[in-house]
């Protein structure tokens, strides 16, 4: 349609959905049904969409598929979008998770509802931007536009201290990309062009790489978050209101992840193979140190924030690894974060909507009058564990397996890790879960209503079924890693045969 | 050239308002009192006259008057700015100055002939034009501070602008002097060719006293000293024409001195731009954190965003001025709708300008809340906002010149901006409401509602706009 392909159609469907929303008008009942099922539906539109992408996306190729190019603002800037083994994972676990989140606003949200379906819509189609963005200002664009919607979701409808949490979301974010922002620059005065099809294939100076390098790092380790400027997050997640937290820990955490892959590694891998120590250093304090302070919170969000920044370590780890089995591992990590740690926050989202409390002390006992929520929340607990069977344990398996072969010393006490990490998130669910239901407030607990049981059901089944099965996602990035690899390989060995010849 | 060919052909637009504003004065003189409504709508006809010639002109650079104007592609595009600016603030400014008792025919007057003052400076290309712009638009401008006569603040806002502008002048006139001194000549053009590589040190003394008072007039640090009390003080829609067509004109003219009449010395001025880009970007963004007066905070903004605009211009070369003409054009419709916000602050029929008068204004009125806080993601540029594109370009432009550390202060003095501007849209959709405001009335939620719609809308069709700022940057090397 007007030349545009189906990336574009996926992209700013949300943009549909906002635009009918703005025609409602109203504050009854049954105009806030109607805005509710029409950001419902055009989720599930979005998601329809993105699985046709993913049904003709070709997995054995490492190329990028459904390009589309126009000429935008004159000035060597182009619109560009196309998806490949890297991204298309992310479109699909961006549309996939969308409806829960709708869903998981559905009664908790009773206030200017529909402001908030049109943040997380806006939102909705700036993450699938960054994903599909195959020019660097194209990609800025999405990755800063973002903030504002998240900067409002936070403030408006959070917690106690959201005002806090939102400015400090906000300018951490800001500062980190403001650095690439000038990066970005550098590299277009270099190679004239900020495709990054070109630019996969552009020879930076090794000096500049170091610097490039740097100001990227600033900004996808503030993203990630990575220790210590993780600080963020804790703050964030506890604040902002259910969906938001689903969506901050499943998605926009991934955008640091995903720039490590599309831009650091490839496209400086001189300088990532020399800050390769750095960032093994930097995920091994995080898998350590954010593993003891979850271990001694007093708030379930906090918790499971604080658990976020110990599994993005187990990520970045892999990623610098620079073999099959750690990026492979760092992938699949992030797909089955977004999944858990998403599902989890849900899962405090069902008790805060009941009892309107996020304190561990508050709960205890839940398991006897709540069965189903206890299972729900145990499988949960355990793939965030990473316990075998579930996607958790592919992931954490994968990368510390590629961390062996580069390095045993990260790997041994990264591995500690997985220890720590059924330490605090059995300890958690053993206060809220079990023990005697001896508080009166709890008394009168309710059950997952049917709404709640559709929302975990595909959670849980997408959970064991790619734990069991992790093929279907590995399959989808193999071809890309190869050819990450071998063009890094490749690299690094001309630079190393040059210094060898002087 | 005949006389009368060269003002139909290149002055056309300045002889429009010359003699369209001295119709207004014997309007104004014959009505008295009763001929602010007319007066007023006549002046808008007369500036939108001006800019219709401006957008219809296509005549080649020519310099006229013996090389004391010059009519290019770049002094169009400003006074094109320049001209929106003041028709703008001329619409924005009717129902402040009827509610507050000021309806007197010398007001729209006041502006055209500031406006006059700002296009000659524009096309100034000796010495001598230049302060004959600047002395006919300061004058006026003095005069409009001071306008609400019965306020103690906009009289001493008046008093304080103008001797304040006064120094600016002797500084102005003291530089020019020395250029004179020992370039031979007040010509650009000759001065370009007198002062090569290795000026005498005077040239520089004489460059520095020009340039100081420049920065005084487009209110760079470190001589902004008078910009908050001014903005403050004077009427609001005062403040608005000051905060939009006045900076054009005085950005433009730098821009053309130091590129037309200095390129041999691009080294010495850079420095100087460089540092006065650095001292207003840091003193707009820490300085502005501690506001809670909504104009004198836009009176911090706008030191901090002149000196992002001169971060183009100190990477010297075509893609800067082009940022640079990029810059202002976003800048210009950032501010003009930032202060059609400001006028529609109105409680009880009651005018006020505090920050906290805004809290929960989304649950008050959530259009006008929608639309300030896009201005204000603008105004701190964050992408896709067009605030963000301004940034991009005259960033993209001294990345390009090599100036590394001049643009990692810009985006982290910018980070800083951001905060207070968060501030503003954390009061209206955070905090719970003040009283709600009175309706605005039509002209200020139009001007409202369209700068934000071009500032939203931007990222789509940007192509008029670069074009024109292209073709602009182009016609001065």
């Amino acid at each position: 349609m007007f030349g545009f392909g189906i990336l574009s159609g996926v992209t700013f469907l949300p943009l549909v959905g906002v635009a009918f929303l703005l025609t409602q008008k109203g504050d009854d009942e049954a105009s806030l049904r109607n805005i509710r099922w029409a950001t419902l539906a055009t989720t599930l539109a979005t998601f329809a969409l993105s699985l046709v992408i993913w049904s003709g996306f070709d997995t054995t190729s490492a190329a990028f598929q459904f390009v589309e190019e126009k000429n935008w603002l004159g000035s060597g800037l182009v619109y560009k979008m196309g998806v490949d083994g890297f991204s298309m994972p992310f479109v699909l676990l961006t549309t996939f998770l969308m409806p829960f989140a709708i869903l998981a606003s559905w009664d908790s949200i009773q206030k200017r509802v529909k402001e908030y379906m049109i943040a997380f819509l806006v939102l909705e189609t700036l993450m699938i931007g960054v994903f599909c963005a195959l020019d660097l200002v194209l990609f800025y664009l999405f990755f800063e536009g973002g903030l504002i919607p998240m900067f409002l979701i936070i403030g408006i409808w959070g917690g106690k201290r959201r005002v806090y949490a939102s400015f400090k979301f906000f300018l951490y974010t800001l500062v980190g990309s403001l650095l690439m922002l000038v990066a970005i620059l550098a590299m277009y005065g270099k190679a004239g062009t900020t495709d990054i099809t070109v630019l996969l294939h552009t020879d930076f100076p090794k000096e500049m790489q170091t610097w490039l390098w740097l100001a990227f790092f600033a900004s996808f380790a503030v993203k990630m978050p990575m220790w210590p400027v993780h600080t963020w997050l804790p703050d964030a997640h506890v604040e902002a209101p259910t969906a938001g937290s689903v969506i901050l820990a499943a998605i926009l955490l991934k955008m640091g992840g995903y720039g490590f892959i599309r831009f650091s590694l490839p496209m400086f891998p001189d300088a990532s193979t020399n800050f390769a120590p750095l960032i093994y250093a930097l995920s091994v304090i995080a898998i350590v140190y954010t593993s003891l302070v979850a271990l001694v919170q007093e708030d379930i969000k906090k918790l499971i924030a604080y658990s976020s920044v110990a599994h993005m370590g187990f990520v970045t780890m892999g990623l610098f690894t620079l073999n099959a089995q750690g990026m492979q591992g760092a992938i699949f990590q992030m797909i089955s974060h977004g999944l858990v740690s998403g599902a989890l926050f849900l899962c405090v989202g069902v008790i805060y909507d009941r009892m309107h409390t996020r304190e561990i002390a508050a709960y205890g006992g839940l398991v006897n009058r709540m069965p189903i929520y206890a299972f729900v929340f145990m499988l949960f607990t355990m793939a965030n564990v990473g316990l075998p069977g579930t996607t958790g344990f592919i992931g954490e398996f994968l990368s510390l397996t590629g961390a062996f072969q580069a390095n045993s010393w990260v790997a041994l006490i990264a591995t500690s890790g997985v220890i720590f990490s059924a330490a605090y998130a059995l300890y958690l669910y053993r206060r809220v879960i079990f023990g005697v239901l001896d508080k009166a407030s709890l008394k009168n607990i309710t059950d997952l209503t049917p709404r709640e049981i559709a929302i975990f059901t595909p959670l849980v089944l997408l959970t064991i079924y790619y734990g069991v099965q992790p093929q279907a996602i590995l399959n989808a990035t193999q071809a890309s890693v190869d050819n990450l690899i071998q063009t890094h390989t490749a690299l690094i060995d001309a630079v190393k045969l040059a210094a060898a010849g002087q | 050239m005949p006389f009368f060919v060269q003002l139909a052909h290149h002055f056309l637009p300045e002889t429009i308002l010359a003699v369209g504003v001295m119709a207004l004065i014997l309007i104004g003189a014959f009505r008295g009192e009763r001929g602010f409504g007319l007066v007023d709508e006549m002046a808008v006809g007369i500036l939108g006259l001006a800019l219709v010639a401006i957008a219809l002109s296509s005549t080649p650079d020519t310099s006229i008057f013996d090389g004391a104007y010059i009519d290019d592609g770049f002094s169009r595009f400003m006074k094109a700015l320049t001209l929106i600016g003041a028709i703008v603030s001329i619409l924005l400014s009717v129902d402040w100055l009827q509610r507050n008792g000021l309806e007197k025919f010398e007001y729209p007057v006041l502006i055209i002939l500031s406006t006059l003052g700002m296009m000659l400076l524009i096309s100034a290309d000796n010495l001598i034009a230049l302060y004959l712009g600047l002395e006919l638009m300061s004058l006026a401008l003095y005069v409009m501070a001071a306008f609400a006569r019965e306020d103690g603040r906009s009289s001493e806002a008046g008093l304080k602008y103008f001797v304040l502008g006064a120094l600016s002048s002797g500084m102005m006139l003291y530089g020019a002097s020395l250029l004179y001194g020992f370039a031979g000549t007040v010509s650009f053009a000759e001065i370009a060719a007198a002062v090569s590589t290795s000026p005498p040190i005077g040239v520089i003394f004489g460059l520095v006293f020009v340039l100081a008072a420049l920065a005084f007039k487009m209110s760079a640090a470190p001589f902004h000293m008078w910009t908050p009390d001014v903005y403050q003080g004077a009427p609001t829609p005062v403040t608005a024409f000051f905060a939009s067509a006045a900076k054009m004109a005085a950005v433009a003219i730098t821009v053309r001195i130091v590129i037309t009449a200095f390129p041999g010395v691009k080294d010495q001025w850079r420095q100087i731009i460089i540092f006065i880009a650095i001292a207003s970007m840091l003193l707009g963004s820490f300085a502005a954190i501690g506001q809670e007066n909504i104009k004198r905070l836009m009176a911090y903004s706008s030191i901090g965003h002149m000196g992002f605009a001169l971060i183009g211009l100190a990477a010297g070369d075509e893609a800067g001025v082009r940022g640079v003409a990029i810059y202002l054009t976003i800048y210009l419709i950032m501010t003009l709708g930032a202060f059609a916000a400001i006028l529609a602050m109105r409680v009880e029929g009651r005018y006020v300008e505090n920050i906290s008068d805004l809290a929960g204004l989304s649950r008050t009125n959530s259009w006008m809340a929608f639309f300030l806080a896009m201005l204000m993601f603008s105004l701190a540029g964050v992408p896709p906002l067009a605030g963000f594109f301004a940034k991009y370009y005259v960033l993209l432009a001294a990345v390009d010149a090599g100036l590394f550390g001049l643009a990692v202060i810009g985006v982290l003095a910018s980070a800083v901006a951001a905060y207070y501007y968060l501030r503003v849209v954390k009061v209206m959709y955070f905090d719970e409401p003040a009283p709600a405001f009175d309706r605005a009335p039509m002209a200020l939620r139009a001007v409202l509602g369209v700068s934000t719609l071009a500032l939203l809308g931007f990222w789509v069709y940007p192509t008029p706009v670069m074009d024109a700022a292209a073709a602009a940057a182009k016609s001065l090397f």
